[in-house]
């Protein structure tokens, strides 16, 4: 125990020592684990962004430093780890989480230190920390627009609303429900199913889907579904015979990455929900790939969506670092509004001042290579909506942290309050 | 024996897969009633395909769809092929010229071979940069299908016309009904002729008089087609006619009983064949368990080399899926026994009598052989491609099929079994097996030599597991944490059935499958899990050696 | 036959004398980093090199709450010879329970401000509290159920287990079942206790903030006292007359029985204590990790907590702890250096310690130590 007090001790005294001449960069990303599958793609995107910036001469000329840690998929170690990043390795910023548990594991920590972090995952939205980028899409930048597609250009009519039990889809399809609702649709047109993280079995579910499929209206499956539990789906749909054009599923959570472990047969004519497809044409975006492949040495790996949003977040915190001419969180925060980016697809992604981004939606249909065709997008990019308007309780909040009569992520428009607030 | 059962099977799953895959021939040029304007207008105003086809290149989607409509008027069935690419997404133009053309990709490279879309004239290949495909979507092929089938309505092929027949009653226009009834005179197929009068008294359903409505309804009583019984309780809710909604009425609950009944099968089959998987994961571990004693944690590991095995044979005989995966079989089997023999050489024979640390130790080399897969094959999940002859349903009927793999997993869980009861009740190996499994010291003053019995008996339960691994590829993700999703599973089995009793397996393997499906419809995938899971302990509580306890000397 | 029964309790007496040693070392150890962390935390400003920052107190709080966890599953394992696979249940238990307690205190803090529903029950349109959330709001309350829930999970089960005489590798199944359907359980959302996300954004604890320095050193030496209390508790427990039936009922439970013992009531009673020492351990991880969820209920955690013992010695109480210490801290050193390699270390572990060393690291020293007592051929132990 002597051993491990005065390991610590050494530790802390080598990390006071280290000179602060480079600016460090946070990556908390799971390398081992059950989400080290998604998440090692984003802490190489993030170090091929570091490495990129640096060949340009850096940051406020100091170089940059990639500092990884591994969390290891376990929560409460997320909340360690980033402890760790900001305290030990005095990091300037942090770019990690991927699961909506992690990011409110560490949530309270990057308050406490004030830290900053960027988090490229769509998400259920329902949050806006003063110490939290979300580059990723809320539901209004995902979820929304894809019912949209389904309900005017393919005239979907009955839905079955299929998730994994976890907070994302919970939310997601509350929201939708809502929605569905608001725009007509009965009761007895929506069929609501959660399954277990990595369902295998979908026998009962896939001929339940199938027979609420068969009463005359054109019917459509909104997935949340997640990772693994995926292909047994899509195998279980094409071989009770359900093709895409009979009942097209539309996925959030399957993209370019998850389809490359995927038998792509059944899967084809399917849809998924994105800001962002590798099949995207523009010079950006070749050019991304093009490096990308380069700094992985692989010329099969993909680009998806959430490296997509870490490029963003990360282009946008080194114009805000310049804006601010510092790397404090406090001068880099303000400095972010505003700014605005050129993204993977041939827009600009702006920073608004509830922290989140605006972004293009973008609809694909899985073609057999595991890339997709994009069939559909909107004229211009989306501004992500922290709070909902679809549910009663969220519709009433609405986050800014630019006005100063406002300055929280969760105003009260009724009662004029903002609670919770931890500063 | 197995082998005779792997030939035997190949040439039924093929004459199967033959019936209900006919290939995709092209309709013969029937005729379609496309009407020539025959007015002698000036050649340039008059589209043609070819004036129509070009517009096709550089197309946007909403365009693609007038063109299409456009193309079915002026072609008919020359613009068959053209639509039949455009569905299969291989209608592309050439970036030069804007020529349409039908690509295919030359095996895995990025050479393109061209056809000319309308004349099939061969262009030479050539690379994928210089080509761009013609955008579709869902809906456009949809339409598109209802176009060809239209035109197959008239095809020699008995199974072509039929799915024509279906997909075209879906979608009772007018002018579908007077293709119809065209067809019904010159019909000579019975099942053909009769689904074309169901699709006609549909028709009549909304058009006909009374007398005509009655006599549709009269037949389409019983019929399990949905669009039948959606037509019937549209009838039910709209028709003025108080008799009629009446007749419609009971119709439709004779129906409705029938779906039911078909529901109730449908769910049982699904319940076997959870039984079926659980049946194959829990062999292995009724042999290492239940006759050594040996608790193998290991155990889903052994199912997860199995599966990529399998996948690694793909890989080797990328042109050959179907082969494959019979090769992978005995290949599989041999590498978790493999496996299974290393564990209990080095590790396992160390411990005897002492199940605890057994279970320990295998836990920890269950960790080491998942990261040993992640380190050589990545963390990612391997695709392991359904040979053709599983992919699909035997339907029995419109409202109840099944599907390939499951029947062919849960006939090869029953065949596994068998022959591990074959093994074990009449080979030399099952009976020193089960000599050493009742009296150990005994069996060694006899001359058995106990250690290699266990050893092989170890192999033998592992490459069970292997074999499971096989079929599981089938229907989930070959990935590192595939053994670790059926472990828990397969001790549930293996301790409810009774530990020592393959039917014990057999039947508890079974009976949690259904139970499990029959919970699922009421109470939702998890909870049923946790209720099963519930059952088990509190049954084991009751009955601690299970359901088919071990009698005898050999239960203490 | 007796008198060889007779011989196992001297030689284990002998066992508490030396960890009699054991025992003065660890509890000097414990106060001395206690003071140290008070000192270099509090006291030292935080530019000195001296000064303890408070992760690492969190960390070091951590790791005592994972060695009183451990302990409780040696007092069930090493001195019982039940393996229980589904410690981790008890533990989670204990810490939703002291998660639920610091969700109440949030109060209308929460971000929808919501003076009684947590949020993750706003956004789902839950109209109103769940029965079983009534009374977290009370400290005591909270408390009281931190200890009854896993005790009396454990009652429930230990008295269908035991009674019927589900013994040895079946018990371990069951209780590996047991935490596995609780992991199911609580990942559906409508449990009510969060589903996946578990309970988090927690902010005080009565009445100090969380997030200051000194109610994370409070805490850090709360569990510190409480790993202290618990370890003589266990110690005076497992010397008394109870003990030493325990102990002989790990040895020769049907020998235990005909001699006229109830073996059943004395290892439900135990597995009661186990259990609830486990929910101690949980509620005071949760305040200083910050979050609970589900995947506290995963068999995979169960298990390691076996191996913290394993690897420490099983049967002294200290070496569980210092198995739990240990372990953990290689893994928080080891995973930061290799994550790919953490798997195959600790795999590697498992086999090496139970082939190699079914004592553990205290069963080495003491093997070295008892050299001049004549040899000691008895390593293992029938543990069924």
């Amino acid at each position: 125990m002597k051993k491990l007090l005065s390991a610590c001790a050494l530790s802390l005294v080598a990390s006071v020592t280290m000179a602060a001449d480079t600016i460090k960069v946070g990556v908390l990303h799971s390398l081992s684990g059950t989400m080290a599958i998604s998440e090692t793609t984003l802490k190489d995107t993030v170090l091929m962004m570091v490495e990129d910036q640096n060949k340009k001469g850096g940051l406020l000329g100091k170089k940059l430093e990639a500092v990884v840690v591994d969390p290891a998929s376990n929560w409460p170690l997320f909340a360690e780890k980033a402890r760790e990043l900001l305290v030990k390795e005095k990091v300037d910023v942090i770019f990690g989480s991927w699961t909506s548990v992690s990011r409110k594991s560490v949530l309270p920590v990057i308050e406490e230190l004030n830290g900053l972090m960027f988090y490229p995952v769509q998400y259920e939205g329902e949050e806006s920390s003063k110490n939290i980028f979300y580059t990723g899409a809320a539901p209004n930048q995902q979820a929304i627009p894809a019912v949209d597609y389904l309900m005017n250009d393919l005239e979907v009519k009955r839905w079955v609303l299929a998730g994994t039990d976890y907070v994302y889809p919970r939310t997601t399809n509350k929201i939708l429900e809502a929605y569905l609702k608001s725009k007509g649709v009965a009761e007895k047109d929506i069929m609501i199913n959660y399954t277990p993280f990595g369902h295998s079995d979908w026998q009962g579910i896939v001929s339940s889907v199938k027979k609420f499929g068969s009463e005359g209206k054109k019917t459509a499956v909104v997935s949340t579904i997640n990772g693994d539990a995926n292909v047994p789906f899509y195998k279980e749909l094409g071989n009770q015979g359900i093709s895409a054009e009979d009942i097209p599923v539309v996925a959030f959570s399957v993209g370019e990455e998850e389809l490359s472990g995927f038998d792509t047969k059944p899967l084809l004519g399917h849809l998924a929900a994105w800001n962002y497809f590798q099949s995207a044409e523009a010079d950006v975006n070749d050019e991304f790939i093009a490096k990308w492949k380069a700094f992985i040495k692989d010329d099969k790996r993909v680009t998806n969506d959430p490296m997509e949003a870490t490029y963003i977040g990360f282009k946008a915190w080194a114009k805000a670092v310049e804006k601010a001419g510092s790397t404090e969180v406090d001068k880099v925060r303000p400095a972010m509004y505003g700014i605005e980016v050129a993204n993977l697809t041939g827009g600009t992604a702006k920073v608004l001042s509830n922290h989140h981004f605006t972004k293009p939606v973008l609809i694909g249909e899985i073609q057999e290579d595991g890339q997709f065709e994009i069939v559909w997008s909107t004229e211009k990019e989306v501004a992500g909506d922290a709070w909902t308007d679809h549910l009663t309780e969220s519709a009433k909040i609405v986050a800014n942290w630019q006005d100063p009569k406002i300055n929280c992520g969760n105003y009260n428009t009724e009662t004029k309050k903002c609670s919770g607030q931890n500063y | 024996m197995l082998l005779r059962f792997t030939y035997h099977s190949v040439l039924r799953l093929l004459f199967v897969f033959a019936a209900c895959y006919p290939f995709n021939s092209m309709a013969q040029d029937v005729l379609v009633p496309v009407l020539s304007e025959g007015n002698g207008s000036i050649e340039d105003t008059v589209p043609t395909i070819a004036s129509v086809s070009e517009r096709l290149a550089g197309a946007k989607l909403k365009e693609v769809a007038a063109i299409v409509n456009e193309l079915e008027t002026v072609g008919g069935t020359q613009v068959l092929p053209l639509f039949q690419a455009l569905i299969d997404g291989d209608l592309f133009y050439t970036k030069g010229d804007k020529r349409i053309v039908i690509a295919k990709r030359i095996d895995s490279s990025k050479q393109y071979l061209l056809k000319d879309a309308i004349s099939g004239d061969e262009l030479g290949t050539v690379e994928k940069k210089k080509i761009r495909k013609v955008k579709t979507n869902n809906r456009l092929r949809s339409g598109i299908r209802t176009t060809i089938a239209r035109l197959h309505l008239f095809s020699d092929d008995v199974s072509l016309r039929q799915g024509a027949i279906s997909n075209m009653s879906e979608k009772l226009t007018q002018d579908n009904v007077n293709l119809l009834l065209q067809a019904k005179q010159t019909e000579k197929n019975k099942s053909v002729r009769a689904s074309i009068e169901v699709a006609l008294a549909m028709y009549q359903l909304d058009a006909g008089e009374r007398s005509e409505k009655l006599a549709a309804i009269g037949l389409l009583k019983g019929n399990l087609d949905p669009t039948v019984r959606n037509k019937l309780a549209t009838v039910v809710e709209s028709e003025s006619d108080k008799s009629i909604a009446q007749a419609a009425a009971a119709a439709l609950k004779t129906i409705e009983g029938k779906i039911t009944f078909y529901g109730y099968l449908e769910t049982l089959f699904f319940g076997l064949s959870l039984g079926s998987v659980l049946l194959l994961v829990a062999a292995g571990l009724a042999i290492t368990f239940g006759v050594m004693g040996v608790i193998n944690m290991a155990h889903g590991e052994m199912i997860m080399l199995g599966a990529y095995t399998t996948y690694v044979i793909q890989l080797l005989m990328p042109n050959h899926i179907a082969l494959s995966i019979f090769i992978a079989i005995p290949a599989a089997f041999i590498v978790s026994a493999l496996f299974g023999i290393l564990i209990e050489r080095g590790v396992i024979q160390f411990l005897k009598g002492r199940p605890l640390e057994t279970l320990l130790a295998t836990f920890g080399i269950s960790l080491i052989l998942q990261q040993f897969v992640r380190s050589i094959f990545s963390p990612l999940n391997r695709q392991v491609a359904t040979p053709e002859f599983m992919s699909g349903a035997l339907e029995i009927n419109s409202v109840f099929s099944i599907t390939y793999n499951r029947l062919y997993i849960l006939v090869f869980a029953l065949l596994v079994f068998f022959i591990l009861q074959l093994i074990l009740k009449k080979t030399s190996l099952g009976l020193n097996v089960r000599a050493v499994s009742q009296n150990r010291d005994m069996a060694k003053a006899m001359g058995i030599r106990t250690e290699w019995v266990d050893a092989l008996t170890f192999g033998l339960g592992s490459g069970i597991a292997g074999l499971a691994g096989v079929a599981l590829s089938q229907i989930t993700n070959v990935g590192p944490n595939l053994g670790q999703a059926y472990i828990i599973d397969s001790f549930m089995v293996v301790v409810f059935g009774g530990v020592g009793n393959l039917w014990g397996t057999l039947v508890g393997g079974f009976s949690l499958g259904v139970l499990n499906k029959f919970l699922e419809p009421a109470t939702g995938a998890v909870l049923a899990k946790i209720i099963v899971l519930v059952g088990i302990i509190l049954f084991i509580q009751k009955r601690p050696r299970g359901l088919f306890p071990q009698k005898g000397r050999a239960a203490e | 036959m007796s008198s060889s029964l007779m011989n196992k309790l001297g030689h284990d007496r002998q066992a508490f004398l030396l960890s009699d040693t054991g025992s003065k070392v660890f509890l000097s150890l414990l106060v001395i980093m206690s003071l140290l962390v008070i000192v270099g935390n509090l006291m030292i400003p935080e530019t000195s090199a001296l000064h303890i920052s408070t992760y690492t107190v969190t960390l070091l709080g951590k790791y005592l709450c994972f060695a009183l966890l451990a302990m409780s599953v040696d007092v069930i394992w090493g001195y019982c010879g039940i393996l229980s696979l589904g410690h981790g249940a008890f533990f989670a238990l204990g810490g939703y329970g002291m998660g639920m307690y610091l969700m109440r205190q949030i109060g209308d803090r929460g971000v929808y401000g919501d003076p009684l529903l947590p949020d993750f029950m706003v956004f789902l349109n839950w109209q109103e509290l769940p029965w079983f959330w009534y009374g977290f709001d009370q400290f005591w309350f909270a408390m009281l159920m931190i200890l009854l829930v896993p005790g009396l999970l454990a009652f429930v089960f230990g008295w269908l287990a035991f009674r019927s005489r589900v013994t040895g590798v079946y018990l371990s199944i069951m209780t590996q079942a047991l935490t596995y359907a609780l992991l199911l359980a609580f990942f559906r959302n409508e449990m009510g206790f969060g589903g996946n996300n578990g309970l988090t954004d927690f902010k005080d604890i009565v009445g100090q903030d969380l997030q200051a320095d000194s109610t994370r050193v409070s805490l850090f030496v709360i569990s510190a006292i409480v790993l202290a209390f618990a370890y003589l508790l266990s110690r005076w427990i497992l010397q008394s007359k109870f003990g030493r039936v325990i102990i002989s009922i790990r040895d020769a439970e049907a020998r235990t029985r005909f001699l006229g013992y109830r073996t059943e009531s004395y290892k439900v009673w135990l597995f009661v204590y186990s259990a609830v020492l486990a929910g101690i351990a949980g509620a005071l991880y949760v305040p200083q990790v910050g979050i609970i969820n589900p995947s506290e209920f995963a068999p995979l955690n169960s298990i390691e907590v076996v191996v913290w013992v394993a690897v420490g010695g099983r049967g002294t109480l200290y070496g569980a702890i210092a198995g739990a210490i240990l372990v953990n801290f290689a893994k928080t050193r080891f995973t930061a250096i290799f994550p790919e390699a953490w798997l195959f270390a600790l795999g590697g572990l498992f086999v090496v310690v139970t082939v190699f060393l079914p004592k553990g690291i205290v069963g080495l020293l003491a093997k070295r130590n008892k050299k001049n007592n004549g040899p000691d051929n008895k390593v293992a132990e029938a543990d069924v």
